[in-house]
């Protein structure tokens, strides 16, 4: 997607960001029953690209990221990252979480720095650069507040700036915005993408909305009803950068690609309806 | 003409309202009066009706005490001493043995609850031997360690290990459970090792279940002090509550008791101080009435 940009050195491209072959994830229910999360799901992500995950609910989409980050292992196929297999926590990965997962019980800034000091910064020079996060993502002067004295989207910032300080070279993103209000949630969206565009990490983002995926994303993936989900198809959006999230939903070629992406949405998301309601039936 | 009625309306508006504040504050005050009044009340019938009850009748005296003895053998205590030395070296000999016992016992309740909550195979190895130590009554024990360690200070200290132990254990080994997987999961992606992740996120998280169970763990504390002076020694209250039993003199087991309850209720308000500064992060709750 972006070689031009890269230069290319020898005949061999750079290997992808992420690259996921053939991956299955089975779980096993406190019950002894075996749920299979992901079925042979094949994903590969550019160095820089900005990917966004779509699907039904219980397609897997969240356990796609819990691979890449090494919190979980494949039952089956291959997870690499920067050509590397993964095996623990990849060296350059960020995770910002679905609820909050920023400590209560330290403050905005000590948050923040925790990326550094874990890694052996001196407090000093981690307040420093948290200080500088803090400023970046528009919470200067409230570095000494505890997590439950700020509002839903500004504990989003601290976990941004948590994330960001480490200069991840991925990012991954499960709904991270899903617990946010409309009007704050376009807000975010848009800090989000001038951020990325400061560092141009390989962006992986986990939505239920499709609106907000063609919004931010190069490349659209949507996955297949669960469970055992895969890739049904890739969409690449070739919408300009820099984008403004709160209208560019106006734009023609958006609406263009809405429709397109909703088509191949539309019949998983239907699936995946009728088999939950089925699978209630039988339970009643 | 609009901006002159609008600006009655305002005072008018403030008026009604610092008169609407005045209500309620008069209305606050008027029910923290009858609470008290109502404790004190109760105080008074409580008291007073044991008070009349034993009344001029020497056997009954003899039997349940009065709460006249009971304040003039406190008294008695305070200027003359007690038949052991001074009330105050029984207090503090007491107090030595708990408080000992319950530093040495809430430490390693913390250390090997977070252990375990941590390292599964140690849980696994530990927990039928746990269940067995948690299952007995404890108290016995006293008794062994009267045998082995003697009357003095040492075999008091050790009953109240044994019995603070199991209740800060239990409680830290839960806390460690109940850790958000998600605060432990971000903790580690950013980069967090496995102590560092023990150390950031599993021991505050569990702090609010640690603390908790200080506050009946002070009073297990006390309970072993006093049983273990009961069991075998020569100082502290418990003795003194041991020699006014044998001597039939009701009124120094209520007034040793009477002592006990003012130290419990000061350690108390210590661990509730404690608690309010290491749990500064919490919300502020909406709480009910305290107790």
């Amino acid at each position: 997607m972006e070689t031009s940009t890269q230069p290319s050195r020898e005949e061999s491209a750079p290997p992808p960001a992420i690259e996921l072959s053939g991956v299955t994830k089975r779980f096993t229910t406190p019950g002894g029953a075996t749920y299979t999360a992901l079925r042979d799901l094949s994903l590969r992500v550019a160095p820089g690209e900005f990917c966004a995950v779509v699907g039904p609910t219980g397609c897997g989409k969240s356990t796609t990221l819990t691979l890449v980050s090494g919190l979980e292992r494949p039952s089956a196929g291959t997870v690499t990252v920067h050509g590397e297999p993964v095996a623990g926590i990849p060296d350059g990965i960020g995770f910002m979480f679905q609820t909050d997962a920023v400590l209560p019980w330290k403050s905005v800034l000590d948050n923040v720095a925790l990326g550094p000091r874990f890694r052996g910064t001196p407090k000093a020079q981690a307040h420093a650069s948290a200080r500088d996060w803090l400023r970046r993502v528009g919470l200067a002067g409230f570095e000494d507040r505890f997590p439950h004295q700020l509002s839903g989207g500004m504990r989003k910032r601290v976990a941004l700036a948590q994330s960001l300080i480490n200069e991840p070279r991925i990012l991954l993103m499960d709904e991270p915005f899903g617990a946010l209000d409309v009007q704050t949630r376009a807000i975010m969206s848009n800090e989000l993408l001038q951020l990325w565009d400061l560092t141009r990490p390989s962006v992986v983002f986990v939505t239920h909305d499709l609106e907000e995926a063609i919004a931010l994303a190069d490349t659209v993936v949507v996955l297949t009803a669960g469970p055992g989900g895969t890739v049904k198809a890739a969409f690449p959006v070739d919408l300009p950068r820099p984008r403004v999230v709160q209208e560019i939903r106006f734009d023609d070629r958006f609406v263009h690609l809405y429709q397109q992406i909703w088509e191949a949405l539309r019949s998983e998301v239907d699936i995946a309806y009728a088999r939950t309601t089925s699978a209630g039936r039988e339970a009643s | 003409m609009t901006t002159a009625l609008t600006g009655v309306a305002a005072t008018a508006e403030t008026r009604t309202s610092t008169q609407a504040e005045r209500t309620s504050r008069q209305h606050a005050r008027r029910h923290r009066l009858l609470v008290h009044g109502a404790q004190l009340a109760v105080l008074v019938v409580l008291l007073g009706g044991w008070q009349l009850y034993v009344a001029g009748d020497s056997l009954k005296v003899i039997l349940y005490g009065e709460p006249s003895g009971i304040y003039t053998q406190l008294r008695t205590w305070v200027s003359e001493g007690t038949s052991i030395g001074s009330l105050g070296a029984q207090i503090l000999v007491t107090l030595e043995e708990a408080l000992i016992g319950f530093a040495i016992g809430t430490v390693l309740g913390v250390v090997c609850g977070i252990a375990l909550g941590r390292i599964r195979l140690l849980a696994e190895i530990f927990s039928p031997y746990i269940k067995v130590l948690n299952s007995i009554p404890r108290i016995v024990l006293g008794s062994v360690f009267v045998l082995a360690f003697g009357l003095g200070i040492e075999s008091k200290i050790l009953l109240v290990i044994v019995l603070v132990f199991f209740g800060v254990f239990f409680n830290a080994f839960q806390g460690v459970r109940e850790v958000d997987r998600n605060l432990i999961a971000n903790a580690t992606i950013l980069g967090g090792s496995r102590w560092q992740v023990t150390r950031h996120v599993v021991l505050p998280s569990a702090f609010t279940w640690i603390i908790a169970s200080l506050h009946v763990s002070f009073g297990f504390a006390l309970i072993g002090a006093i049983v273990g002076e009961f069991l075998g020694g020569t100082q502290g209250l418990g003795e003194l509550i041991k020699i006014a039993q044998s001597s039939f003199n009701a009124n120094g087991v209520w007034a040793a008791m009477v002592i006990m309850g003012v130290v419990a209720l000061s350690a108390e308000w210590l661990i509730t101080r404690l608690e309010s500064r290491l749990l500064r992060w919490r919300p502020a709750q909406l709480s009910g009435p305290d107790l």
